[in-house]
């Protein structure tokens, strides 16, 4: 059964459409994240579920109860907001019981559950202070707080870790992870960070444009985008996508490149039968590349092309490439990257069964 | 050689050494000062021939000389003003408004503060119905002066039984400072960030307990700037006191008027300046007390903190 689900919900603000006749459904214990870039409808959506909007149409479901209609803090939900939110003339402890204001529990009861999550979360030395005098990292231990001790079943997180710095992110989405895999509550979390979305999740939604692009696991989301939206969001560096031609014929399927390359297509699944001489768009993903002779059995397609530049970003490097005078993205091995001069012609492979094909008109998958 | 050497001395000998030119008070920050020096003057002789009167008998004043100094400094004045200055028939002097004055503020700054708080909470920060419009007309009703409505007032709180009684005074305050009160109000709530209230929305979902546990202990700065500025005007009204004091709760002001204008006998300028300083003061002290915070107060929402 699932724990929360939307059901044609519509959300208009004025004539502006910003939710369409959406549908979805999150089971319990998932961890779903709202994944698209700024504008795509995912924070409002996440609104709608804590009741902080009104739905224009449609309605929302957490459990068996419609919750369409019903006040924020009656719909067993508890939030964490992107700024922390937290009330800056309480202390943490004040902060984490008006947490409890509206269950009405008992005196022990309260003490009980702030003693638990402070002692979870550690942050048991920062009860007496206040949230002007807490880090960065602190302030959104306390918000997480907060919302655990209100002992709900479906957590919400609208962007908290944007306002960290790059380590504290990091750290940050470990204990997310971890809080996640040890209380199992479901939670819904909105984030324009796909590594966020892609180390977190049990379940992505990936949005744009008020629409839900793909819902899945991040695997199938990374390696069988739905569209070409998806496929061109998700990745980093992006996926190279350029537009080929179709060729059918002798039992061989291939794709062309204006320049004259074929491509190898006869072990990929086509969901209708390809049409020789249609065009389409042919995505590649930079991690599938081989650089450098000698690999050639096992690749779709071989480009002879010349190195426009080469970064390192730590632990990887990214080269990248001229093809049809447009910029092709690799990822290589360090010391590869640090072979290549700019000019030089290189020999690149792509791995067999590792392409992806979308049409050309729709942008689906085909 | 040797030229170039003892440039090159000069030049790390001179290097640390950046000579500024001398500040000269340009005609134009003359200009300003002398302007300003005039403009302080203006206050402050008015203020000195006061305060120096109100300490003088009335035989030095009758002598004439305006700015000389008390020969013999005396607080008869300040006593006769306080104590036993005739107003119309009452001869109870100044302490009797000052009473007055003293029970219409209290209820006049609850009454206006509170009324005007928590209108401009819920415009600010929670859906109101109309809330563009009702601004509006709040907006609006800042401009109309009391003059014009003061007739339909008096029989409104007439209707109402508090015409003439301290509470019609109060009631009166409360309701003219409320347009410009709960705009300041709106415009500082409406700082608060939205993801504060809707996480108190979240956590309790409840009108009065926000407001008490949220936001009024936040409102500390705007507080301050408002109850300096309901202070004032309520302790410096002569209008809405005059017409809805009746004749037993008259404010200082009307007290402090009524005594000047005495028609019959001298005019004992040393009685009429001691109780105009009387009547000022306690504002001036409210200033010194709490003029620091309110500083703070007015440039507390300049900046996002």
């Amino acid at each position: 059964m699932p724990q929360v689900s939307f059901e044609h919900i519509t959300k208009t603000y004025g004539q502006v459409p910003v939710l369409k006749d959406l549908n979805l459904a999150i089971n319990d214990g998932d961890f779903l994240v709202l994944l698209g870039p700024s504008g795509c409808g995912k924070t409002t959506l996440l609104n709608l579920l804590a009741g902080l909007l009104d739905v224009t149409d449609g309605r929302i479901m957490i459990g068996d109860r419609d919750v369409t209609d019903v006040d924020p803090k009656d719909r067993g939900l508890a939030m964490v907001f992107q700024s922390y939110a937290l009330y800056p003339t309480k202390t943490v402890y004040g902060n984490l019981k008006f947490g409890l204001s509206a269950s009405k529990l008992p005196k022990d009861e309260v003490e009980r559950r702030i003693a638990w999550a402070a002692k979870l979360l550690q942050i048991e030395p920062l009860l007496d202070r206040k949230p002007a005098h807490l880090s960065g990292g602190q302030r959104q231990r306390v918000a997480i707080g907060r919302a655990l001790v209100k002992n709900v079943g479906v957590f919400l997180f609208d962007e908290p870790l944007s306002n960290l710095d790059a380590k504290l992110r990091t750290e940050m989405r470990l204990e997310i992870k971890k809080l996640h895999d040890t209380l199992h509550h479901t939670i819904v979390y909105v984030t324009h960070d796909q590594i966020e979305a892609m180390t977190m999740a049990t379940k992505i939604a990936v949005m744009n444009g008020g629409v839900i692009q793909q819902f899945g696991t991040p695997d199938e989301i990374y390696e069988q985008p739905a569209n070409l939206f998806v496929a061109g969001f998700i990745g980093s560096p992006a996926m190279n996508l350029r537009r080929v031609t179709l060729s059918v014929a002798n039992g061989k399927t291939e794709a062309v490149f204006a320049s004259g390359v074929r491509f190898e297509l006869s072990d990929y699944r086509f969901m209708t039968p390809p049409q020789d001489g249609t065009t389409v768009t042919l995505g590649l993903r930079p991690e599938h590349f081989l650089v450098g002779a000698g690999t050639a059995a096992d690749s779709a397609a071989t480009f002879e092309v010349p190195v426009q530049y080469a970064e390192r970003t730590g632990p990887d490097a990214s080269a990248y490439f001229v093809l049809e005078n447009d910029l092709l993205a690799l990822r290589v091995e360090p010391a590869v990257a640090a072979g290549l001069k700019p000019g030089q012609l290189v020999p690149v492979h792509y791995l067999k069964g590792k392409a992806h094909l979308f049409d050309a008109q729709t942008g689906q998958r085909m | 050689m040797a030229q170039k050497a003892l440039g090159a001395e000069v030049a790390v000998r001179s290097a640390p050494y950046f000579p500024r030119q001398k500040k000269r008070i340009s005609s134009r920050s003359i200009g300003i000062i002398v302007f300003l020096s005039i403009c302080a003057l203006f206050f402050c002789i008015p203020l000195y021939v006061v305060v120096i009167t109100s300490f003088k008998t009335m035989e030095q004043i009758r002598q004439g000389a305006m700015f000389s100094l008390p020969s013999v400094w005396t607080l008869e004045a300040w006593d006769h003003a306080w104590n036993s200055a005739c107003s119309g028939i009452n001869c109870n002097g100044l302490k009797v408004g000052f009473w007055n004055s003293v029970q219409i503020l209290f209820p006049s700054l609850i009454l206006s503060i509170a009324i005007s708080m928590i209108t401009g909470y819920a415009l600010a920060l929670w859906n109101v119905r109309w809330a563009g419009g009702f601004l509006f007309l709040l907006f609006i009703c800042a401009f109309v002066p009391f003059q014009i409505i003061m007739f339909p007032l008096i029989s409104m709180t007439a209707a109402i039984k508090v015409y003439g009684n301290i509470w019609g005074v109060a009631i009166v305050h409360a309701v003219l400072a409320m347009p410009v009160l709960t705009l300041i109000f709106r415009n500082y709530y409406k700082d608060i960030p939205q993801e504060i209230m809707n996480a108190a929305v979240m956590d309790s979902g409840s009108f009065w307990k926000i407001f008490t546990e949220i936001i009024l202990p936040m409102s500390g700065n705007i507080l301050i700037v408002v109850l300096i500025m309901q202070i004032t005007s309520i302790w410096n009204d002569y209008l809405i006191g005059v017409t809805f004091g009746g004749m037993g709760s008259q404010p200082m002001t009307v007290n402090l008027a009524n005594l000047i204008t005495i028609s019959t006998g001298t005019t004992r300028y040393n009685d009429n300046m001691a109780a105009a300083l009387q009547t000022a003061i306690p504002p001036l002290v409210i200033y010194f007390f709490v003029g620091k915070l309110f500083v703070q107060g007015i440039t507390a929402g300049a900046i996002k903190g």
